[in-house]
């Protein structure tokens, strides 16, 4: 993946298939630090422990129509090659947690890319969950909740066009304020 | 505590029965969202298709799907027109949306030469 926005999308898929009806995602850009954090967690059903054990093995897959299960190894490898790591915590019916982190400043690590586009795309596709966002920026800080959004839309669905756009330009200029206009 | 949880499963119940009721008689167009079609650039066709259907004020219904095995073609686009096949579009670009949009859910003919595969109406 070329992108660690497109990582995120992708493990959230994994949210998406274990029914999960809230999914947060956090980002801690710690510049200071040298260190980069992202956290996915769901209220899915979870994982059994014997499966926790194989989660980032690409062979290992709970699925019947391949034989190769890919999202998280690339997550994991990823990160393992920035000074990091990738760490799932899971329980059947406690949901999951994916955390990763990287070097900050490594060569290596992706950049951020498109994270406008990659939640336009969760809430476009998904409009019956809610997404909680949390983006720290050397301090700064950007949160979205899309049940506050969907409280003041009383009932207008969240994925319609005009609703869409109006996202669009709000976490532009959120993401902006963040990134202190260099963004 | 229960006959609350109830009532989450129940609203969750309605709103995907809701969701259905909706689509009927909508074209629908889905995009493959597994680990492949994202690696392939399945967020940049979907943005491009947000805002064709923005643009052009299209009452459509977009969806998405995991991965179905054809992971050498993605980003694959399905269109289905209300009672017509199901057709799967390959290799498509943020360029191809606008054609198969026009060509295919505007004005319902097929874009040929990005078809790979194509299922029966009712055939799901």
């Amino acid at each position: 993946m070329r992108e660690l926005s497109l990582h995120i999308l992708d493990i959230v898929q994994n949210s998406i298939s274990a029914d999960a009806t809230l999914i947060s995602i956090y980002i801690n850009e710690d510049i200071e630090g040298d260190r980069l954090t992202i956290k996915i967690g769901d209220n899915g059903r979870g994982i059994p422990e014997d499966k926790l054990m194989h989660i980032t093995d690409p062979f290992y897959t709970t699925r019947k129509t391949r034989e190769v299960g890919l999202g998280l190894a690339l997550f994991a490898q990823a990160a393992r090659r920035c000074e990091g790591d990738l760490q799932v915590d899971s329980g059947v019916g406690e949901g999951t947690v994916v955390t990763a982190f990287f070097s900050y400043s490594h060569i290596d690590r992706p950049p951020m890319g498109d994270i406008k586009g990659t939640l336009i795309s969760l809430i476009a596709l998904n409009p019956g969950i809610d997404f909680m966002y949390k983006h720290i920026y050397g301090g700064k800080k950007f949160f979205l909740d899309t049940r506050e959004i969907k409280r003041e839309l009383q009932g207008i669905e969240i994925n319609q066009n005009e609703v869409l756009g109006w996202l669009r330009g709000y976490i532009s200029e959120a993401l902006e304020d963040l990134y202190g206009g260099e963004g | 505590m229960k006959s609350l949880e109830e009532l989450k499963k129940l609203r969750e119940e309605l709103q995907k029965e809701m969701l259905a009721r909706n689509s009927k008689g909508k074209t629908k167009i889905v995009i493959g969202m597994g680990t492949c079609g994202i690696a392939a650039g399945a967020r940049e066709v979907l943005q491009a298709v947000l805002q064709e259907i923005e643009k052009r004020k299209l009452d459509v219904v977009v969806s998405q799907t995991g991965c179905i095995g054809m992971c050498e073609k993605e980003p694959l686009l399905d269109v289905q027109l209300p009672g017509k096949d199901r057709i799967t579009y390959g290799n498509v670009t943020k360029e191809d949306v606008q054609r198969i949009i026009v060509e295919h859910v505007i004005n319902g003919n097929i874009v040929e030469d990005l078809v790979v595969a194509r299922l029966e109406e009712g055939g799901e």
